[in-house]
């Protein structure tokens, strides 16, 4: 033994070759264990940059300022000002109208327009703006003879062109934009009747039509999904404390009571389309409630978010002190009492961060409002609360989904800035949530 | 309109009821509190919950009962003949009801009145034009019985309700009149109160019961219509999905079932060496700073919704993976394929296995590290021989409850992994699973009677299966064998 141990010269300074071999064992472990760190926060970052850098452009948007003379002969021929008359010129009117303005603009700028035809001119300006125009005018009949100064959306492909979406090379190939009209929208730039702004509309805007990504907007989504964001509060949150506080503080354990705590944990871990199975069969089907509405939409996600209350309820329950219940009862209160007096307020900062997070889980659901029927295009504003919660809506990450299934690329943009804007909520949300823990929650 | 009235109506009395009763118990002991048995409010709670619960059951059970019974006594008075062919009485009810509707309408409009109604005739008047000007557009042409019964069912509602009105303010009163009259010194108003509240709570805890009963029942229930028309045997061992919505359909599980659980394979494959590793690093490993930055990354994209690892999936990995490898190496030519999906399911299931694995290996009481450490056993040899072992079971079902979720999980797959129902070996094929197909039967105009409708069940059902067996087998291992060490 002692002469082997002098034969290998084995010490720390020098080790031997299986040591070597285990040390270097030891260091690839290592490596594998900072890779995968690696690998999932790489993901992260690589996930929201390609969201960031595909979806940014959604917020930024280009418009043509033009000033139209809004010509009586052309908007109102018989000359009353009566609206019901003037209705009877149709947007295609106003469109020709504002290219005409337009070609005249650019004429006096001295920009060669003659190898583009009228018809393309207008084709620069989203169709919607003819719309808008023709809207104002109908709302304010003294606008006709006047010459006033619009701000109008440029087309999607023209808007492409700006974020780098369109190029002449695909512009060659395309029906819908020529690079003659590409040239046009940049010299329109030079002078400054071509412009990018922050796009509000993008927020507050419904959605529009297939051919009209320029013009669609998040307005009805994010209404909608505030709607349903204030049923599943209103009803997730009192009946999942009360069942907590049931299965906590009054249930004696027995079979029963096992047989719910099962099922809670169960229910958490459903997929969440088999609530939107659910929501279709029991609340459209039986309960006869209209398809899309908010409300048949708050319901489902209520019983998703439930299980997630009653969890984080009853650790907040879990983690008050038993000696503030026996404090209350030995002055003289009722169970009822020690517990709503003095254990709930103490664990409500508790119960509204799980709350919080529930509903942030339920923000970004999509899978079953699918099923319940929001898939439908709605472009007008539900009603105020209470019987807005019965119009048909949209929610945010169903809008994200209608906008991927159309064709044109725009919508992919649209699609992406979609996602930021959920993100943002999430982000407040969960900040909520952190600060209410981090300021409120107490440690005994 | 009416029933907010009432609603109104019934809030006013619980809260006059609330004071009414609370004055009562402190005048009856000469404004001294302390005589009573319980406070004050106690008496106005139990005088406002005697007003307000027996009303607001019997206004429940009325609006149930109250359609269905009308319903009754108006279709038995519409001849057999009057029901046209290819017509049933679920419809020509439905157009008594949409009648019914129409007339209302027209009176709020005020070209009719209700002695014009009474005295219109359908033979010579006509019904259709009567309610187009109100709106309502009918089908076909209004049957005279059909007509009638229209307007016997308004009238009928109509008294219906005020009936209602009557029931439901008179058994409000009943209870107040009980409750008041009930008050006295000795009267243990908090325990009647107190109990109440308690039968509350046990009614909130009863909601996760009857989700489960819902979801169960109404699967079970429209399944169970659906293999009334397709058999049981072809729809799990067919191994064609075509469904065709003129009829003669194959519905075959197995193509979808395939999908689902390649997909999950995948994001498993990419999600447990990936989250298990991160989550040894990160417990025994790396030291506080890069522990503080790196846990919570990680716990954000467990935060990140499902549409947004699919949107991920459907413009970013999808193409890459499609101009980097698909291509080049001539395995296809489709963005959505089940490695895409699966891809980016493997990364939202990271902080999922992650975070489990990471409370399981912190669970391994340390002095099972320091005598492996004492007996000379490198770190990576501890872990490796020692905290993984122990570790294994709580590991395992941490590994099925992710694979529940990948099973589940339905809008990556929508986004990522195509719509093609098929069997296929290659990953950059798209193939589909059996949440896509439940979201495709069951979107856009669905009607229950036809078999491509209702499968959508009978896969729901599936799924439900098998997550639910998945989830308890994770439960019954984590169970069996967390006690060794206490």
């Amino acid at each position: 033994m002692t002469n082997d141990a002098k034969a290998t010269f084995t010490s720390i300074k020098n080790p031997d070759a299986r040591t070597k071999k285990r040390n270097a064992a030891e260091k690839r472990f290592r490596a594998y264990g900072l890779l995968a760190v690696a690998v999932s926060v790489v993901a992260l970052l690589f996930l929201l940059s390609s969201i960031w850098t595909k979806g940014s452009g959604a917020f930024y948007q280009t418009y043509l300022t033009v000033s139209v003379t809004m010509s009586a002969e052309k908007l109102d021929p018989k000359g009353n000002r009566d609206p019901d008359e003037m209705k009877k010129v149709t947007t295609i009117g106003y469109s020709k109208l504002i290219a005409q303005n337009l070609i005249d603009q650019l004429a006096a700028n001295g920009i060669d327009t003659s190898n583009v035809s009228d018809k393309n001119i207008a084709k620069l300006l989203s169709s919607e703006s003819a719309a808008t125009l023709r809207n104002q005018v109908l709302a304010d009949p003294k606008l006709v003879g006047q010459t006033q100064i619009f701000t109008f959306l440029a087309s999607g492909r023209i808007d492409g062109y700006f974020k780098g979406r369109v190029t002449m090379e695909s512009a060659a190939l395309d029906n819908n934009i020529s690079p003659a009209q590409l040239v046009i929208a940049d010299e329109m730039k030079n002078i400054g009747i071509l412009s990018i702004k922050f796009n509000w509309k993008f927020l507050s805007a419904p959605d529009a039509s297939e051919l009209r990504p320029e013009a669609a907007g998040l307005g009805v989504a994010i209404l909608g999904s505030a709607y349903m964001m204030l049923v599943v509060l209103g009803l997730a949150l009192p009946l999942g404390v009360a069942a907590s506080i049931y299965l906590e503080e009054f249930a004696t354990k027995n079979r029963w009571t096992d047989v719910i705590e099962v099922n809670v944990s169960n229910l958490a871990a459903v997929p969440s389309i088999v609530f939107g199975i659910l929501g279709l069969a029991i609340f459209i089907n039986i309960g006869g409630l209209p398809q899309s509405a908010s409300i048949v939409g708050g319901l489902v996600l209520t019983l998703m978010t439930l299980p997630t209350v009653i969890i984080s309820t009853r650790a907040s329950l879990q983690a008050v002190p038993p000696s503030i219940r026996d404090g209350a009862l030995a002055v003289g209160a009722s169970k009822m009492q020690s517990v709503f007096h003095h254990v709930l307020p103490l664990a409500m900062p508790g119960i509204m961060t799980g709350t919080i997070i529930g509903v942030a889980r339920a923000l970004g659901e999509t899978a079953p409002l699918l099923l319940i029927g929001m898939v439908a295009f709605v472009r007008d504003f539900p009603a105020s609360p209470p019987s807005g919660f019965f119009d048909p809506a949209t929610a945010l990450p169903v809008q994200v989904y209608q906008w991927t299934q159309r064709a044109d690329p725009a919508f992919t943009e649209r699609a992406s800035g979609a996602i930021i804007v959920l993100l943002g909520f999430l982000l407040v949300l969960n900040s909520v949530a952190i600060f209410l823990r981090s300021r409120f929650e107490r440690r005994w | 309109m009416s029933l907010g009235i009432l609603i109104l109506i019934l809030g006013f009395l619980t809260l006059g009821g609330f004071f009414l009763g609370r004055s009562r118990a402190v005048s009856m002991v000469d404004y001294d509190a302390r005589k009573l048995h319980s406070l004050p409010n106690f008496y106005g709670g139990m005088v406002a919950i005697f007003i307000a619960l027996p009303a607001f059951f019997v206004f429940c059970a009325w609006t149930l009962l109250q359609p269905v019974l009308i319903e009754q006594r108006v279709i038995s008075n519409i001849a057999i003949v009057d029901i046209t062919e290819g017509s049933n009485r679920t419809l020509v009810m439905a157009d008594v009801r949409r009648i019914a509707e129409g007339l209302d309408r027209a009176m709020a409009l005020g070209g009719l009145s209700e002695q014009d109604l009474l005295k219109f005739d359908t033979t010579q008047s006509d019904a259709n034009a009567l309610l187009a000007t109100a709106g309502v557009a009918l089908g076909r042409e209004v049957q005279p019985s059909v007509f009638d019964a229209a307007r016997h069912y308004r009238l009928m509602s109509k008294s219906a309700q005020l009936v209602m009105f009557v029931c439901v303010l008179s058994v409000a009163l009943l209870g107040f009149a009980l409750a008041y009259r009930r008050i006295s010194a000795q009267m243990r108003a908090r325990n009647v109160v107190e109990a109440v509240v308690l039968w509350g709570l046990v009614a909130a805890s009863m909601v996760a019961i009857l989700t489960t009963v819902g979801i169960i029942a109404s699967m079970l229930f429209e399944a169970y219509n659906f293999f009334k028309m397709y058999p049981i045997l072809e729809f799990f061992t067919s191994p064609v999905w075509n469904p065709q919505f003129s009829g003669g359909s194959e519905l075959g599980i197995l193509p979808l079932l395939w999908g689902t659980l390649y997909v999950s394979f995948v994001a498993l494959v990419v999600a447990v060496p990936t989250g298990l590793f991160a989550a040894i690093y990160l417990s025994e490993y790396a030291g506080p700073k890069l522990r503080a930055t790196a846990k919570p990354a990680i716990e954000i994209l467990a935060g990140i919704p499902s549409i947004v690892y699919g949107l991920f999936a459907l413009v970013t990995i999808g193409p890459m993976l499609r101009d980097y490898f698909a291509q080049p190496l001539g395995l296809g030519d489709s963005s959505s394929s089940i490695i895409t999906a699966g891809l980016a399911m493997g990364i939202m299931l990271i902080p999922f296995i992650s975070s489990l694995s990471d409370d399981i290996i912190n669970a391994v009481p340390q002095n099972l590290r320091d005598g492996s450490y004492a007996l000379g056993a490198t770190q990576s040899e501890t872990i490796r021989q020692v905290v993984l072992p122990a570790a294994l079971p709580g590991i395992v079902g941490a590994v099925l409850m992710g694979a529940s979720r990948a099973i589940g999980e339905t809008m990556i797959v929508v986004l990522g992994a195509g719509a093609s129902a098929k069997l296929s070996i290659n990953p950059f094929d798209a193939m589909t699973t059996i949440t896509v197909k439940i979201v495709s039967q069951l979107t856009g105009d669905t009607e229950f009677n036809s078999p491509e409708t209702l499968v959508a069940f009978a896969l729901g059902l599936t799924l439900f299966v098998f997550t639910l067996l998945l989830n308890i087998a994770a439960l019954a291992i984590v169970r069996k064998y967390r006690e060794q060490y206490e």
